[in-house]
């Protein structure tokens, strides 16, 4: 079901964007893999330290040229350059003895592409200019350096010591440097206070209203809230939820208050758990919930959740929405969602299976991210036996609304 | 009684300022400023007795006035100027009602004179004075910066110019502090928990569907939607490229924001020293002066090899010393636009006060790609063509790189590429599959622009690094974080779940490998120590007490442990580390007698 949802997210992406066809065909035409060599000599060569030093020309006792940062399409070899007045090997690590120059001044770049032929195997270390076999190579137009980084993993591992744990004296001494010269308890104090809490310890809350809207349906107006809120740190949060609809000049036809304990899965989802009660229909239905809320890939928010009420019932509901930017302050959320149960219930109306499902979409205007007030339409559907209770009670299992609301948060 | 005589000075300046006439007699050359603007230019301390008051003040910018923490009433706090080879005591008054501290950014000094609470000393407790005392080892531009809090966004920051005993290498007839900084009107509190709220709230610069179908006259906001999709699938966002942006920051420079157009004065033909100091809290910025090309002479407080370029970046808690010459009775605009071109610092430069050249636009806004997504690897040999750089939308609509981008997004959290100690839960949104090392790479969105742009391999040190030992052994530090939750951290810890401190012997030379698991940029800072970054240079690694490691790469450097103690090491964009990219670094023994090496 997930993957229908993206699906259709998706190809509604694909209609409002001739550009994929633009791309589509667009073919992998094999490039110049020397596209971007140039001949140019190196540009940020220091200049020859004879007898003007930069110390002296800068005290203006004479001229020095000054090395120049490298202009756009500088030297692609650079890098690839050996250190000359260094004993240090670029490639260590790749061999045994640092004092041998490997042949090959790409040897080692398997690290990051091991599979893949080495088209620059045969680099001179020490005359880049004269034995560049990419001298002469025409550059086709303005491009950017292929080798940029390429060479350099083996640059900055220059004779690269191994990774290794501290030696032993490392870990003498106090503890806390602090506490041999100011009051320890003060010094300890704050370094709870002032250090460890302060960097990363940060507890805040939100509040989400993101549905506060007025719905105009046929013969019959109404209203209908989503606000969630949480209170916590990055891994554990207290969650709390609020749905509810009805019609103006009545009670309301549907109405809960969700309180969960909110646990961070990885970077996108959390587990939730706790309790959902009803206070309408019906007030005596408390239910158990799990669920699963965050961020799918293709920046969808989801959020999943099963109930098991204190009448044994056991149901099931699944939204999911998006955020197409149309300008950075113009959005259109499509939104989907799902109820499901496990058995007929009929004192609610509501039967086994897929019980009902709302698609809707709604175009909300950011004044500030805070502040977006929007109008949308959403179309709602009951099925199979919750349809068939529907149509019982003398009630419509379909129907549009047309919808205006306030979308906020803080 | 220096600081009081600056304090009137101060207010008479405010007053005259206010006027908008002679403002300029009143301070001495590194402090010349047009502006009538209320914003004080910054006052000089120096001497062996310093004292600076931590503070409530308002601060006015674009005609709003907010509230800010600053120091003897100012913002930034006033320049500092001490001379290599003298002792200081700085006395610091917390008038506040929560604990304040300052750190002296750069600073080679004993562990407990470092200032960052619970690592170096307890902090400045309110309505206390501490006193700071260090003797003066080094010479070059620094900073200094509250370390408690979020007190950094708020002002609580400023310059110090530490001039050498020796006579210095560079020359120049006048020279300008140029603070960078970024102020919102917004409590830094507030502002936190917006993006633990909303990851990408400041960013106002998402691609969109008007964009795709080619309604956006920014080109780079046109990637194919195969791409698109491919970002989506990793729910990563190629425009995410600056946490806080312009849509809340009003980029300063000296204070000032781009309408108030702090100016700095010269005379034509003068060698004039720009000693840009970036103390922002998030801000990384491209520094240009249209016409005008800069001679980079230090960076980080060291002297480097003059090395004449177009456009440098400066990080978050770099420093870099420009030598400018210009020849001409005209004014030169000084842009320091954000990273993601969400807006830009503005100073002009010029023979006399309201003189003003033309301000440049913002450029396109830079993409993320390949390289960002830590594929840099890949651009070699499996994509058999040349990078898909930022922008570059011909090589980002490529069929090739779409599938490339496919395969790759099923592996971005692939475990088996970091070792076992590095946490790969909640925390974590990414391992970059195949980072390369950047420090030669153009910087983000200018890697194609038609003039000469610095990077690390163009940085020579003038003097070369005193240990001339190779390191003994490597540390590998992952940079670690999750952007939709807003969780930052080293090797995926965050220092509030204890993070094991990182540990060094004393005297050691160890290699430290910074590897970007993310897709943003992070200046990394080490406490007490220089170190050199490993370029493999032939003309040698530059000397920094901060790196910038671009996103998706790898940055290394050579550090000698030669400072006994325990310093502070972190990324130094102020939420990140407020967020828990932040470790401890433990040198021992502490006593001589338990020297190695
Ligand atoms: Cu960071």
């Amino acid at each position: 079901m997930k993957r229908a949802l993206l699906l259709a997210a998706v190809s509604v992406l694909t209609l409002a964007s001739p550009a994929w066809a633009q791309q589509a065909g667009h073919s992998g035409a094999a490039p110049d893999p020397h596209a971007g060599h140039v001949t140019q000599p190196r540009a940020n060569t220091p200049a020859p330290a004879d007898s003007c030093t930069p110390e002296h020309a800068a005290m203006g006792h004479c001229t020095l040229q000054p090395m120049t940062a490298a202009p756009p399409t500088g030297d692609p070899h650079a890098g690839h350059e050996m250190p000359a007045d260094r004993s240090v090997d670029p490639h260590a690590g790749h061999s045994a003895e640092p004092e041998t120059l490997p042949t090959d001044p790409h040897a080692g770049h398997g690290q990051s592409s091991a599979q893949q032929p080495d088209p620059h195997a045969g680099h001179s270390m020490s005359e880049p200019q004269t034995q560049d076999p990419h001298a002469g190579h025409a550059m086709p137009g303005q491009s950017s350096d292929p080798h940029a980084g390429h060479a350099m993993p083996s640059m900055s591992q220059t004779q690269a010591p191994p990774v290794a744990p501290p030696p032993p004296e490392a870990f003498s001494g106090p503890e806390h440097a602090g506490t041999t010269i100011f009051d320890p308890e003060l010094f300890l104090r704050k370094r709870e206070e002032e250090l460890i809490r302060e960097h990363g310890g940060y507890v805040t809350w939100m509040v989400l209203a993101d549905q506060l809207e007025y719905r105009a349906q046929e013969g019959r107006d109404g209203y209908k809230w989503d606000i969630q809120g949480w209170y916590g740190g990055d891994y554990d949060k207290l969650w709390l939820k609020s749905e509810g609809e009805g019609e103006f000049g009545h009670s309301p036809e549907q109405a809960e208050v969700q309180a969960l304990y909110s646990r961070a899965l990885d970077p996108w989802f959390n587990l939730q758990a706790g309790i959902r009660h009803d206070f309408r229909p019906n007030s005596d239905r408390t239910h158990l919930v799990v669920g699963i809320q965050g961020l799918a890939p293709y920046w969808f928010e989801v959020d999943g959740q099963l109930f098991l009420s204190n009448k044994g019932d056991v149901t099931a509901r699944f939204e999911a929405e998006y955020d197409q930017r149309i300008t950075n302050k113009l959005i259109l959320q499509p939104l989907v969602e799902f109820d499901l149960a496990a058995q007929d219930i009929p004192e609610l109306g509501i039967g086994s299976g897929l019980s009902s499902a709302e698609i809707g979409a709604r175009l909300r205007y950011e004044f500030v991210p805070e502040f977006a007030p929007y109008v949308g339409v959403e179309y709602e559907r009951s099925f199979g036996d919750t349809a068939r209770f529907a149509r019982a009670a003398g009630e419509d299992v379909g129907g549009w609304s047309f919808l205006v609301g306030l979308r906020s948060w803080f | 009684m220096n600081q009081l005589i600056e304090r009137r000075a101060l207010l008479r300046a405010g007053a005259i300022g206010a006027a908008g006439v002679g403002l300029s007699s009143l301070f001495p050359a590194w402090a010349q400023s047009g502006s009538a603007g209320l914003a004080p230019t910054l006052p000089t301390l120096s001497g062996e007795d310093i004292r600076l008051k931590v503070a409530h003040s308002p601060f006015t910018v674009g005609g709003r006035t907010g509230h800010a923490i600053t120091m003897n009433g100012v913002l930034p706090a006033p320049l500092i100027r001490l001379r290599e080879g003298q002792n200081v005591r700085i006395h610091v008054e917390n008038t506040l009602d929560e604990d304040t501290s300052i750190h002296w950014h750069g600073f080679i000094l004993p562990f407990h004179m470092d200032g960052v609470p619970g690592i170096s000393f307890p902090g400045i407790l309110p309505k206390t004075t501490f006193t700071y005392e260090f003797p003066i080892v080094q010479n070059g531009t620094y900073w200094y910066h509250s370390h408690s809090g979020l007190q950094e966004q708020v002002g609580h920051y400023g310059p110090i110019v530490i001039d050498p005993a020796e006579p210095d290498p560079v020359a120049y007839d006048r020279e300008h502090v140029i603070v960078l900084s970024d102020w919102t009107f917004l409590h830094p509190h507030q502002l936190f928990g917006k993006l633990k709220k909303q990851g990408g709230y400041f960013n106002r610069q998402k691609q969109t569907l008007s964009g795709l179908v080619g309604g956006d006259d920014d080109l780079a906001r046109n990637m194919s939607l195969s791409d698109r999709l491919m970002w989506g699938k990793m729910r990563m966002d190629p425009t995410d490229i600056a946490d806080v942006t312009g849509s809340t920051y009003t980029y300063l420079i000296n204070g000032h924001g781009p309408a108030e157009n702090w100016t700095g004065l010269f005379r034509p033909g003068e060698r004039v020293r720009l000693r840009f100091i970036n103390a922002s809290a998030m801000s990384i910025f491209n520094i240009r002066i249209p016409g005008l090309p800069m001679t980079i002479v230090q960076a980080d407080g060291q002297n480097v090899r003059p090395v004449e370029t177009d456009e440098f970046q400066i990080s978050v808690a770099e420093t870099y010393d420009a030598i400018v010459t210009p020849t001409e009775d005209k004014a030169f605009t000084l842009v320091a636009e954000s990273i993601d071109r969400s807006g830009m610092g503005r100073a002009t430069l010029a023979p006399r006060m309201g003189m003003q050249a033309p301000v440049p636009p913002l450029r396109p806004k830079p993409l993320l790609g390949m390289k960002d997504m830590g594929m840099g690897g890949m651009d070699h040999g499996a994509m058999g063509h040349g990078s898909m750089q930022h922008g570059s939308t011909s090589d980002m609509n490529n069929g090739a790189s779409s599938e490339a981008m496919a395969g790759m997004s099923h592996d971005m959290r692939d475990k088996s590429l970091v070792p076992p100690d590095v946490k790969v839960g909640v925390g974590v949104d990414m391992i970059a599959p195949m980072p390369v090392d950047r420090t030669g790479d153009r910087p983000l969105g200018l890697e194609e622009v038609p003039h000469r742009v610095l990077t690390y391999h163009d940085l020579a040190p003038l003097t070369a690094f005193h240990d001339k030992r190779q390191p003994t052994r490597s540390v590998d530090i992952h940079l670690t974080g999750n952007m939709e939750r807003f969780m930052w951290s080293f090797d995926g810890v965050k220092l509030n779940e204890g993070a094991e401190p990182i540990r060094f012997a004393r005297n050691e030379r160890v290699r430290v490998n910074l590897i970007n698991n993310s897709m943003m940029s992070h200046p990394i800072h080490i406490h007490g120590h220089f170190f050199e970054v490993v370029t493999g240079m032939p003309h040698g690694n530059p000397v920094k007490h901060t790196v910038n490691v671009m996103p998706g790469g790898k940055a290394s450097f050579d550090l000698t442990a030669d400072a006994p103690g325990d310093w502070a090491f972190h990324c130094h964009l102020l939420y990140h580390m407020h967020a828990g990219m932040m470790n401890v670094v433990k040198v021992r023994p502490m006593d001589d007698e338990g020297e190695v090496a």
